[in-house]
């Protein structure tokens, strides 16, 4: 049987974000194939064995420390500081206990391949591969250039990067966009990336319920002729949110029926209320704050229109949350999920007016509504994770018969 | 005797910008787009002039000079003409010079290369009345023998054909409609007195039209001889093959470099040079034979898809909603006597806009996306939408001008 050693750095329900469940449903799917899977992860928690996947943890840590920082910031993570009995650690501490716990792994394990999920974790698969000469798959879900909002970005994280893309035997990108990202900004050969796309949580396959009784006035606002519109993600500039915000405010000077949901919360969010008040539409803009599980999926259902406005975005999850639930997407030609949903009426991220047109054609044109939700609901179906799974065992075979 | 009708249908439509809801009521500018944008016709019709238009003419006036035989049919819309006119008017002289050469017949249709037959009989009549009329002007020729738009046809359109006079008329030889028969003869379409009915050899047309260059092709690559021996083949059941496809065929949608050109050049002269062989325009081929049966096409039949029906241009909820929303205000739009807003609502009327519209295998990547116009089918949508939107407003403000 196949051995892999996956290195991540959360797994759901301690997650931050979709870094998180794509790991948990490619290992989930991976070993319902017949693949072994060693999982180790940071920080300390009793998790269930799923399948054929062993969770092991690397510190000592507790549990909602790590959540409080890790996968998804880009400038300040050295400001980050974990407790552990009574030290203080930085998140490179953290990756330092993380790379040891993995030395001491390999001394009595012996996989067929290391498959490293991000930035955070790329050290210690370099250092499998430079000291134990295991094949090395870096799977990148989202670069620094994606989380920097295609700004400079943390130069450490740059470099880790950067090793970590070059020393990797092959390379599994999200997308397509973000594939090119790799390409044009670490110069790697397109030849060693391949795109594996995500899919969606298998959790949505279980039975759900919408309540209305969740959010009782935007259920009100939608019976006196409101159009509701969401947006769901981390409040940062990665998310081109103020570009959304005016082409927002464009739509309501037309049609003051409109309500747009920022659920999510981040560094940008006083900087989104701000301009929401200048803009005149604050009555318009409801900020729901962070919000996961069955309260994210009441967003998703209340909502008619779905617009990802992201200025880079590896994948884009929430896309495909959106669409299960029945909602119009507007999607940023920017996003890896415009690459796979043609459902979808797209523009790029800066185009405001573009962004404005596509709302207003689904308030006025109920039919294209009707006709782009039944549509995206085919299509997101169309990727599993099985099918996404058995691309990665072609991936390790590849590899396994290449460098031995 | 044996012979080749050569039908080709030449049409550009008058695609609309990306209309934008800001600019209803402001802006009535519908079909121009910047030169470099992805609607500019002005661009396209110059790059399909450059591969297309220029290339075959020149191939098929060569041919007329060489050989006397050779003829072949059009049909022309009134679309291209206009464009034509403006953007490369060398093609109409051109055009004009064959047809006076009779070697050259032109078929009738509507001007704006709609389906509007289906949608209002009325609007139907004056496209076509429209169209006879530039063609007289342009060509010095009345159109005898009538093809609808994508060769649209049921029992309907051929008795309001015949009782129009036409002495022919276009049909797709689809083998739902033939069972056991052969499109290789002339037949009455079912109630009909005068009326031929002309049928595609929808195989030996598609061989060139969409096969030509197709290396996954068991057949691939198409030669003339191997062509003229499926041919005499099919001369066993019949002596008229009736190959009819798009102009645009020739260098546009087959590119020179798959060898298209000199394919068409060495079949004309490899065919004419047996015994007997012969090319027919659309009118002589109805003279051949008297009808050997009689066809009825009760649904409507097209050339299109694998369906062969209308499905490509009324089938999703956006197509049917357009179409409607169209069609609708066409008395108010006619009652106005205006011109200019009559003649930008009928460009609308133009197939292709209702196809781009299209979501049927569009998200496979099937052609339907290659030749569109428009970055999905929903954004086409969202434009003729918006473009009805300011013709209402216009419709309703006769008296401020729009420009």
């Amino acid at each position: 049987m196949m051995k892999i050693l996956m290195l991540g750095w959360e797994l759901p329900p301690h997650n931050s974000g979709g870094l998180g469940v794509a790991c948990y449903n490619l290992a989930k799917a991976l070993s319902g194939q017949g693949i072994n899977i060693d999982f180790v992860i940071p920080f300390k928690f009793e998790f269930e064995r799923f399948n054929n996947v062993n969770v092991l943890a690397a510190t000592n840590i507790n549990i909602n420390e790590t959540l409080k920082s890790g996968a998804y910031e880009s400038l300040n993570i050295d400001d980050k500081v974990f407790y552990s009995g009574n030290n203080h650690l930085s998140i490179r501490d953290v990756q330092k206990e993380y790379a040891e716990y993995v030395d001491k792994y390999l001394a009595n394990n012996h996989p067929d391949v290391v498959h490293a999920h991000d930035w955070l974790t790329y050290e210690a698969g370099m250092m499998a591969k430079q000291k134990y000469h295991i094949p090395l798959i870096a799977h990148v879900h989202a670069t620094e250039f994606d989380r920097a909002g295609m700004q400079n970005g943390n130069p450490l994280i740059h470099e880790i990067e950067y090793e970590g893309l070059m020393m990797a035997d092959r390379i599994i990108a999200v997308s397509e966009t973000t594939k090119r990202i790799i390409h044009e900004k670490y110069k790697i050969p397109l030849s060693k990336i391949e795109v594996v796309y995500n899919s969606l949580d298998e959790s949505y396959n279980e039975k759900y319920e919408f309540s209305d009784q969740t959010y009782h006035y935007i259920e009100q606002l939608k019976e006196r002729g409101y159009t509701i519109i969401a947006t769901v993600g981390r409040l940062t500039i990665q998310k081109g949110l103020s570009h959304l915000l005016r082409a927002v405010k464009n739509v309501i000077d037309r049609n003051p029926k409109t309500v747009l949901l920022l659920a999510g919360d981040g560094e940008e969010r006083n900087r989104l209320i701000q301009l929401s008040a200048d803009l005149g539409i604050s009555k318009n803009i409801i900020f729901t704050g962070f919000i996961r599980g069955k309260k994210l999926r009441d967003i998703y259902s209340i909502s008619d229109i779905f617009i990802m406005s992201s200025v880079s975005e590896p994948f884009g999850l929430t896309a495909l949350e959106a669409a299960h639930h029945g909602n119009a997407l507007i999607l940023s030609r920017q996003s890896g999920v415009s690459e796979i949903i043609w459902s979808a009426l797209k523009y790029n991220y800066w185009d405001e007016q573009k962004l404005a047109d596509g709302i207003i054609a689904l308030i006025d044109y109920p039919v294209l509504q009707t006709t782009l939700k039944y549509n995206a609901k085919e299509e997101y179906r169309r990727i599993t994770w099985n099918k996404i799974a058995q691309k990665c065992i072609n991936i390790y075979n590849g590899l396994s018969q290449g460098q031995r | 005797m044996r012979a080749i009708c050569l039908y080709l249908h030449i049409h550009q439509p008058t695609r609309y910008r990306q209309y934008s809801a800001f600019d209803i009521s402001n802006n009535s500018n519908y079909y121009v787009d910047e030169y470099g944008g992805r609607q500019s016709n002005e661009r396209i019709f110059k790059k399909v002039a450059e591969k297309s238009y220029f290339p075959m003419l020149r191939l098929l006036e060569k041919n007329m000079k060489q050989f006397p035989e050779f003829k072949v049919s059009l049909s022309i819309t009134g679309t291209w003409i206009e464009q034509a006119e403006k953007w490369a008017p060398e093609l109409i002289e051109q055009i004009k010079r064959m047809v006076k050469t009779g070697h050259v017949e032109i078929l009738g249709e509507t001007y704006y290369h709609s389906l509007s037959f289906f949608y209002n009989l009325e609007e139907f009549e004056e496209q076509v009345e429209m169209h006879r009329r530039i063609i007289k002007d342009t060509f010095g020729v009345m159109p005898k023998v009538f093809r609808n738009t994508e060769l649209a046809y049921n029992d309907d359109l051929a008795k309001w054909a015949d009782n129009k006079g036409y002495s022919g008329i276009l049909a797709e030889g689809w083998g739902k409609i033939l069972g056991w028969r052969s499109p290789n003869y002339i037949y009455k379409p079912e109630g009909c007195s005068q009326i031929k009915l002309l049928l595609k050899n929808y195989r030996l047309s598609d061989d060139i039209a969409f096969r030509f260059s197709n290396h996954g092709w068991s057949e691939w690559p198409l030669t003339t001889e191997k062509y003229i021996k499926w041919i005499n083949m099919e001369c066993l059941r019949g002596n008229l093959i009736n190959l009819f496809m798009d102009f645009e065929t020739f260098g546009e949608h087959q590119w020179k470099d798959t060898g298209i050109f000199s394919f068409m050049d060495k079949f004309i002269h490899d065919w004419l040079s047996e015994y007997d062989n012969k090319f027919l325009t659309v009118s002589e081929a109805c003279k051949i034979s008297e009808p050997v049966g009689e066809i009825s096409v009760p649904d409507i039949l097209t050339w299109a898809d694998t369906e062969r029906d209308l499905s490509a241009w009324d089938s999703n909820s956006m197509q049917k909603s357009a179409m409607s929303d169209l069609y609708r205000i066409r008395n108010n739009i006619l009652d106005t006597q205006d011109k200019e807003l009559i003649r930008d609502w009928r460009y609308l009327t133009t197939s292709d806009h209702a196809y781009s519209m299209c979501t049927k295998y569009w998200n496979d990547g099937d052609v339907h996306a290659y030749f569109s116009a428009y970055a999905s089918p929903y954004e086409s949508f969202i434009y003729f939408e918006n473009i009805l939107k300011d013709l209402d407003y216009r419709l309703h403000h006769k008296n401020k001008s729009p420009y």
